[in-house]
């Protein structure tokens, strides 16, 4: 596999990860963590939105003008939402209707917006493709970690599979059921970025102010945002 | 009354940003100061106001099931649409708000600045139109809806940048600088305003 093409798809994983460096695209993803199956489903759906937006963008990137793209582009993301929504609808229904509005919400999340102006206007078909994947990727990584833990603890289950046995059922296991609630989300996606940062410190956002004294250590800037 | 407890369960209940993680991006991009956090929940209350009744109107006349009857085309569903006028519909009405300020009433146009724009990919606004369908208001109570949840946006943006200005001060774990300590804060909100989920009017 070429550099740039490895690099298009495994950079987005842990490194340049969308949701922890870039701050992209959170809006619609916490809700639908409470449950890892309907997580995951969300997750392939952003993947392919993400990969497909991106390898058609890049298709006709030197044909559009540069005053109309953002127009084309949510274009052709609403149209891709539009298909998987259908299909979502036609094979698993049960899960279109827990994922509910958030599955219309990728039109506007801004993963797939700003990989499509930032990477697939710049880029071949086949890369970009890939960033899609990638992109798609380090999302469903940090959805498939807080997915986890908010149904192993909150319900005691994984994937609908009783893991800790309730004290409802004779087990040990109190569900925690605050897991099920949005504060839990923000709170264990604080400390998944504290994580990510203490695994690579390149990451760490340079304080407004230095305290006197604290830190000698240099700290590296690398600040998010967009 | 009614509609007084729909104001009330949209603005604390089921707060957009904090209970359904709506306009996210924005809203910890953009809420490291009160004056910016101020300006851009005023204009996502305006946007929201307005674009939740026109959609309304458009899934109503136009998209429903049998809502063509007028049109003499009572078996045509074309639900599936939704998603992409919706879209236009807020795309093109950000563009007349921001021309029709511009024009008119100029102080708070600049005063919006940048925020306007950038509206028209804020989650919140696309999320409360699609809610409101999925709900199936009607043209009164999404009127509320919309006013109420816009509200309840900026009320939770301006509170966050009122903690945020203050924790700039203090002593945070390097890694959890930034944004590890907004989520975390922006959790233990949620976390607050949960406690207005036993209200009911």
């Amino acid at each position: 596999m070429a550099s740039e093409a490895k690099k298009a798809l495994f950079e987005p994983l842990v490194s340049n990860n969308p949701i922890a460096l870039q701050i992209l695209g959170i809006c619609s993803a916490l809700a639908v963590t409470s449950q890892l199956s309907v997580a995951l489903i969300m997750c392939l759906a952003l993947t392919a939105v993400c990969a497909f937006s991106n390898l058609s963008i890049s298709l006709i990137r030197n044909h559009v003008p540069s005053s109309i793209r953002i127009i084309v582009q949510m274009t052709i993301i609403a149209s891709l939402v539009i298909v998987v929504d259908q299909v979502l609808k036609a094979y698993a229904f049960d899960v279109s209707k827990k994922l509910a509005v958030f599955v219309g919400l990728i039109i506007t999340n801004c993963i797939v917006m700003g990989r499509a102006e930032a990477y697939a206007m710049k880029n071949g078909p086949w890369n970009s493709f890939l960033d899609g994947i990638g992109n798609g990727l380090g999302y469903s990584l940090i959805l498939i970690i807080v997915a986890t833990v908010r149904e192993l603890f909150g319900s005691g289950t994984l994937l609908g599979y009783q893991i800790l046995a309730p004290v409802s059922e004779g087990g040990w296991y109190t569900p925690n059921g605050l897991m099920l609630l949005a504060p839990s989300a923000f709170i264990i996606i604080g400390l998944t970025i504290w994580a990510i940062r203490a695994f690579d410190p390149k990451q760490v956002e340079k304080p407004d102010y230095e305290m006197q004294n604290a830190h000698n250590a240099p700290a590296h800037g690398a600040s998010g945002g967009h | 009354m009614d509609l007084v407890s729909l104001a009330v369960k949209s603005i604390f209940i089921e707060n957009l940003a904090l209970s359904f993680f709506l306009g996210m991006c924005t809203f910890l991009a953009v809420s490291k100061k009160i004056q910016t956090a101020l300006g851009l929940g005023f204009a996502v209350f305006v946007v929201l106001a307005i674009t939740v009744p026109v959609n309304n109107l458009i899934y109503q006349n136009f998209l429903q099931e049998g809502a063509l009857a007028w049109a003499g085309l009572p078996e045509v569903d074309l639900s599936f649409l939704g998603l992409i006028s919706y879209i236009g519909v807020i795309a093109a009405l950000v563009q007349i708000l921001e021309m029709f300020l511009d024009r008119f009433v100029p102080a708070l146009y600049n005063a919006l600045g940048i925020f306007l724009p950038l509206i028209t990919v804020n989650c919140a606004i696309l999320g409360a139109s699609l809610f409101m369908v999925e709900r199936d208001y009607t043209f009164t109570e999404s009127v509320v809806y919309g006013a109420s949840s816009g509200f309840g946006w900026a009320l939770a943006i301006v509170a966050l940048a009122g903690i945020r200005e203050k924790l700039k001060y203090s002593d945070v774990p390097d890694g959890l600088q930034g944004l590890g300590i907004t989520f975390i804060t922006v959790g233990l909100m949620a976390l607050g305003f949960l406690a207005f989920s036993g209200i009911q009017l």
